[in-house]
């Protein structure tokens, strides 16, 4: 079964950071909701794993990593 | 008023008063209360229906009639009907404010008698069940006696009846509580019936008008002429068009009921210069809920009185019928002598999962539709806004799941499945084209039609067995067999020559065998029948 990636991936990624602080930077409260909303749909379907995203939802709503 | 349609008016027949038995009493002359007392008829028991009102119901209500709905109908011998008078519809249009986001075809298989949906007025389903329930010479249809007290016994429920003609006690050894989401017999027996209030409202618009709107079911996501709520549009016939508009827990019913008022509404969402008439406007919050089991020993409750959804998705009235579906059939095996009581529990194994099933379905299609908060209003936006070119978010637009007939997956009544893949027990029976001699037929027609078991068999002639009917399906024409000209029977059963699949009265498939030897055959008969445990 495949597992959430929790080990670091992103190669740049204050580059990742900031396009994702641009994309908000002139946007109002709706709007960025409305674009974050977007962006993990967009992502989630990629993943296209039930039980991937369960895990990172879990880790979103607080969840530890196990010992 | 209604200007399409006449409201028929039941003569109310006074009663003697005083005591009375009868074995079967529906309380309810709505849809599923007729289908069920339809059902029980032409079984042959005698029916005993009472209904406060003395007609069938007031505007278009339950619309959207579901294939598995109409193949029930049609078991009843008003498929025809449906058939004529509704209007077929497969193709779903989703807006979101002034765009169109997305467009859905039902694509229904074809080889089908019956096509996914057709729209029609409750009040015509329920006319034509009342002329189908008088001519059985065996359903006693009471208008205007109003059940005001009910005791549950050990032999069956004791009744107080009201009439304009005085006031009479009825006991009924079994009761079919049929009588809505208000159930006064549900109410007066105590039973909780629990689940999510939706804060919301809702007002329904019957329109006449010839409209230039094609044959398909539009639904508007915040709409420029009702915005931030949504619309929902669905074709009748006679021209009635039923509108659903969304108005917001705030909206006070009495005021939007104003027919001024609703004129306004609908003339913005059709422009200055589509004339048209209002039928019929009522206001209504809906509920998702079920009562915790629909059997009470012998009082039994079907449709809303059992379990209540939300509008979208049309599984309120489909629902219903397929209750009454279920149950009718044991409640009859039972009295006469067949089956044994314990049989009908497996009307709560069997519905209420089904009615779950419902209710999940219609509960995530209002939170799709209803936005609890500024973030679920944000993701649904973002759904609506991608779905437009990406298919990707198509699959999550959810303007309502609409209904699909449950499968028994887990009901204690399934028999054996000797060759796993297609129809599995618990299925409701899929159709397909046939050959009678040189007529074109439907297999559906043929599966419990007689109102007893069915054992389908591919190319082979099994020995007659007591109680079930013998269909054999061929590959070429052969006297007194049905001909599986298209193939699409065998294909959909996943019958191979010399198997078999056993049907049950209802038209679900209860077991699939790899031979026609009777002994397994007889005993996954008698498992249908509750004969053996019921365990879960």
């Amino acid at each position: 079964m495949t597992q959430l990636r929790t080990a670091p991936r992103l190669a740049e990624p204050d580059e990742f950071y900031a396009a994702l602080m641009e994309a908000h930077r002139a946007l109002d409260d709706a709007a960025s909701r409305k674009l974050d909303a977007k962006l993990i749909l967009l992502l989630a379907n990629h993943i296209g794993d039930m039980t991937v995203l369960r895990q990172a939802l879990a880790i979103a709503q607080g969840g530890k990593p196990e010992e | 008023m209604p200007t399409t349609y006449t409201q028929p008016r039941y003569a109310f027949r006074p009663h003697p008063g005083g005591e009375e038995h009868a074995p079967l009493v529906i309380v309810g002359a709505g849809l599923v209360g007729l289908t069920a007392a339809l059902d029980l008829a032409r079984r042959g028991q005698r029916v005993v229906v009472l209904d406060e009102d003395d007609t069938v119901s007031f505007g278009s209500r339950a619309i959207c009639f579901a294939k598995r709905t109409l193949e029930i109908f049609a078991r009843l011998g008003l498929g025809d009907r449906f058939l004529a008078k509704g209007i077929t519809w497969n193709q779903g249009r989703v807006f979101f404010q002034s765009r169109e986001a997305y467009s859905f075809n039902l694509l229904p298989e074809d080889g089908h008698e019956f096509p996914a949906f057709v729209n029609l007025q409750q009040y015509y389903a329920e006319q034509w069940l009342v002329e189908a329930c008088e001519a059985t010479g065996l359903v006693d249809l009471r208008w205007k006696s109003r059940v005001t007290g009910v005791e549950n016994h050990a032999d069956g429920a004791r009744l107080s009846v009201e009439t304009p003609a005085g006031s009479y006690s009825l006991h009924a050894d079994w009761l079919l509580a049929a009588d809505g989401a208000r159930s006064l017999i549900r109410e007066t027996l105590g039973l909780a019936f629990t689940g999510q209030v939706f804060r919301d409202r809702f007002l329904i618009a019957d329109v006449v008008m010839t409209a230039p709107f094609p044959t398909e079911r539009w639904f508007w996501f915040d709409p420029p002429f009702h915005p931030g709520q949504s619309v929902l549009l669905h074709k009748q016939p006679d021209d009635v068009w039923r509108i659903d508009f969304q108005l917001g827990w705030d909206a006070d019913p009495e005021r939007e009921k104003d027919p001024e008022r609703v004129r306004q509404r609908v003339k913005a969402m059709l422009g200055p210069d589509v004339p048209f008439d209002l039928e019929w406007v009522s206001v209504y919050t809906f509920r998702c809920r079920r009562m915790e089991r629909f059997r009470h020993g012998r009082v039994f409750f079907l449709g809303d009185a059992a379990h209540q959804v939300s509008p979208f998705g049309a599984r309120g009235g489909n629902g219903g019928v397929q209750d009454a579906d279920n149950l009718c059939w044991k409640l009859a095996a039972v009295l006469r002598g067949e089956a044994g009581e314990a049989l009908l529990d497996s009307y709560d194994a069997e519905r209420i999962p089904a009615a779950d099933e419902n209710i999940l379905n219609s509960t995530r299609s209002t939170d799709f539709i209803t936005p609890k908060n500024a973030a679920a209003r944000a993701w649904r936006d973002a759904v609506l806004e991608l779905a437009e070119d990406w298919p990707l978010a198509r699959p999550l637009v959810n303007s309502g799941r609409l209904s699909r007939p449950s499968t028994l997956w887990n009901s204690p009544l399934n028999g054996p499945d000797e060759m796993p893949g297609l129809a599995p027990p618990g299925t409701p029976a899929p159709d397909a084209p046939v050959m009678r001699g040189e007529r074109r037929d439907w297999l559906l027609r043929h599966i419990g039609a007689d109102g007893g078991f069915t054992l389908l068999a591919r190319e082979v002639t099994p020995v007659p067995l007591p109680g079930i009917t013998t269909l054999v399906l061929t590959d070429t024409p052969r006297p007194g067999t049905l001909l599986d000209h298209s193939g699409l029977a065998a294909a959909r059963y996943g019958l191979s020559p010399g198997e078999c699949v056993l049907l049950r009265p209802d038209q679900h498939v209860a077991a699939r065998f790899t031979t026609a030897a009777p002994a397994p055959i007889l005993a996954a008969r008698d498992k249908a029948l509750g004969h053996g445990p019921l365990g879960r």
